[in-house]
């Protein structure tokens, strides 16, 4: 209960200041319902969220939350039923059309045919960029996921969690201020996924991108995130907000502590009353 | 909880064949080899070369010589018993008796053994193991030609019914400028024209229908109907339509080729999953951009698929369709009148003609294939 009051009044300290200029993400009374054959499914239901620049942002909740849904809203890869968002202060797909985000999705979908270095340059190619700045963009942002040497593989013949640091990299080549993730360790082994956490944290201090991370992964949300946003089903709305007191600068040592150990708990009293463990 | 089992009796293929070998030998030697009269040089020599032979073929079972000399040493007594038996039924054609059938099994069972053998090697070097990878198919075709040419001569088959490899090999020497002018009339007129007219048109439709969806659901469907068009009634229509030369032929090729291609390509356009399509949204990426970025490399292995089985059908669809109306040129029309002048050798010449340039043009668009779709699982023979 503590927790819900708390997180309504982190949303009462935001709308009065509203007029933030470092505000990303704004989103206000949001809905998604998809039409289907066994009835409406509401994806998405009344979701308000504000995110600032240089935050960042987990989702996290159970399978068919939503969590994904809101993020593809952010993304324009869905059109919301209702209420207001703004991307950089624009619609979503001006944002897009602005290749104002870099999104890396689930699994690395790198192209085969692709060397790893191509396929870095995939949107450069795409946004139309000179051959020198391409070039400049692959040898940075492979150095960032630390990638260099690996220019001339082919995705194949890399492990699963190369491949995503290269999507990672193909993301950040854009040079978006904000970077959008869907669950992009869900499918590696824990330490691959600590190791890249921590790779990725790094790379979050050193570029000072907002980034909003999908997760059903408690550690990983509360080790990464300065602000959890928890989820639930039926229909997926937002829970609670958590904002992290931990400092910026963290190594996985931090799990440990007490207060570590007091955001996650949060996060799964969240989890557990929005009834994300019944079935 | 037993996982005991008992412990399989695999078929030892090598040891069967190789006292199969011994056994016709035996047989041979111990039977007439020709029917009325023998000439009497042959016996000895036929019979040194095969003992040879039987005891090359059954040394593994022996205990000695069980290594690569040896398997060479098998594969060039088998070569001479064959070219033996050969050179002596050809004087003797149509008399065949037991013993030359005994000799002929002895002969292609070591053949076969040879190449069981040969199959085992394996080789550090990759051109090594490249020539061994080329000769297992090249022995099995030899192996092939040379019962043809036996059993043929030994049974004294008549000429009509089936002539010789060597009978072939000789008609095709003979006439080369005419299969040379047949060849260029049908496959680098009409063929070719055909198979880059008929592809690259359903190429472009393909693209078409993709782009505009209603085109989806009208020409499909007229697209099927057409390639379920029986050939032998479309072929004289179009030689009323586009005269006797090779145009009429390359519009049957045309009409046979476009469906396969349509079909794949539209199938390949859809290959691209979900993720990779976001992908290439949230690049802000355009139409044509998708296209050339990521549909059509993912397209590549489908059109690859109706360029391989198109390059077979264009070459059957121009020969029949000179079956209908003909300058006095082409592939078709030569089997056509040749088989009804009883010249067979000069149609078989025709169709081993037609078989290499299917083989190459097949094998040449095959090449391709790996060049342009090196990254494809079932190429590189890896994990998705």
């Amino acid at each position: 209960m503590n927790a819900l009051a708390s997180a309504k009044d982190t949303e009462m300290v935001e709308t009065t200041t509203s007029a933030s200029p470092n505000r990303v993400i704004d989103i206000e009374n949001l809905s998604l319902t998809f039409e289907t054959n066994d009835g409406p499914v509401h994806a998405l239901s009344d979701i308000d969220l504000k995110i600032e620049e240089g935050d960042f942002v987990s989702f996290i909740g159970p399978s068919g939350c939503g969590k994904t849904t809101l993020l593809r809203v952010i993304a324009d890869l869905e059109k919301p039923t209702a209420g207001h968002i703004s991307v950089n202060g624009v619609s979503p797909e001006e944002a897009r059309l602005n290749r104002a985000y870099g999104y890396v999705f689930q699994a690395a979908a790198l192209y085969p045919w692709r060397t790893i270095a191509k396929n870095v340059a995939l949107p450069l190619e795409i946004m139309g960029l000179s051959a020198a700045e391409q070039r400049d963009r692959i040898a940075r942002n492979m150095e960032l996921v630390n990638l260099t040497g690996f220019e001339k593989k082919y995705p194949w013949q890399l492990s699963g969690g190369m491949q995503q640091r290269a999507s990672i990299a193909r993301a950040l080549a854009v040079e978006p201020d904000l970077l959008l993730m869907d669950e992009p360790f869900g499918a590696l082994d824990e330490i691959v996924r600590d190791h890249l956490n921590e790779q990725l944290l790094q790379l979050w201090a050193k570029t000072n991108k907002t980034v909003v991370f999908v997760t059903h992964s408690i550690p990983e949300a509360v080790f990464l995130s300065t602000k959890i946003v928890v989820l639930c089903p039926r229909p997926g709305r937002i829970y609670d907000v958590i904002e992290s007191d931990l400092p910026r600068d963290r190594s996985l040592d931090i799990r440990e502590t007490p207060e570590f150990l007091k955001i996650a708990h949060r996060v799964r009293e969240g989890l557990k009353a929005g009834h994300s463990y019944e079935d | 909880m037993s996982t005991m089992t008992a412990p399989k009796r695999r078929l030892d293929m090598p040891a069967l064949l190789a006292w199969f070998v011994v056994a016709m030998v035996v047989v041979g030697l111990f039977s007439p080899i020709f029917g009325p009269d023998y000439g009497i040089m042959d016996v000895p020599r036929l019979a040194l070369c095969l003992v040879i032979l039987a005891i090359a073929g059954v040394r593994y079972e022996l205990g000695f010589m069980r290594n690569l000399v040896g398997d060479l040493i098998l594969g060039l007594v088998t070569a001479i018993a064959a070219w033996l038996l050969i050179a002596t039924v050809t004087n003797h054609a149509g008399e065949a008796t037991l013993g030359f059938w005994a000799l002929t099994a002895a002969t292609w069972a070591s053949a076969w053994l040879f190449v069981e053998r040969l199959a085992v090697w394996k080789s550090a070097s990759p051109t090594a193991q490249r020539i061994i990878n080329l000769a297992i198919p090249a022995m099995f075709g030899i192996t092939l030609l040379v019962l043809w040419q036996l059993i043929v001569t030994g049974a004294g088959v008549p000429k009509v019914l089936l002539p010789a490899p060597s009978e072939i090999w000789v008609r095709l020497t003979n006439s080369v400028p005419t299969l040379w002018a047949d060849f260029q009339q049908t496959f680098l007129k009409a063929v070719l024209a055909g198979y880059i007219i008929g592809c690259g048109s359903a190429f472009i439709v393909a693209i078409l229908v993709d782009r505009v969806p209603f085109l989806r659901r009208g020409l499909l469907p007229i697209g099927n109907l057409v390639s379920a068009l029986p050939i032998i009634g479309v072929a004289p229509i179009m030689v009323m339509w586009f005269g006797f030369d090779w145009p009429s032929k390359a519009a049957v090729v045309i009409i046979m080729t476009f469906f396969p291609m349509l079909v794949n390509t539209v199938s390949g356009l859809a290959a691209s999953d979900a993720m990779q399509r976001d992908l290439m949204r949230t690049y802000a990426s355009n139409y044509w951009q998708t296209l050339l970025k990521l549909r059509l490399p993912m397209a590549m292995p489908f059109i690859f698929n109706a360029l391989k089985i198109n390059s077979t059908l264009a070459l059957i669809g121009a020969i029949v369709a000179e079956f209908f109306g003909t300058p006095i040129v082409g592939m078709g029309f030569r089997i056509s009148t040749e088989v009804g002048r009883m010249n067979v050798d000069m149609v078989w010449a025709e169709i081993a003609v037609a078989a290499l340039a299917g083989s190459l043009f097949y094998g040449i668009v095959a090449l391709l294939e790996r060049a342009v779709t090196f990254w494809h699982p079932s190429v590189r023979g890896g994990r998705a």
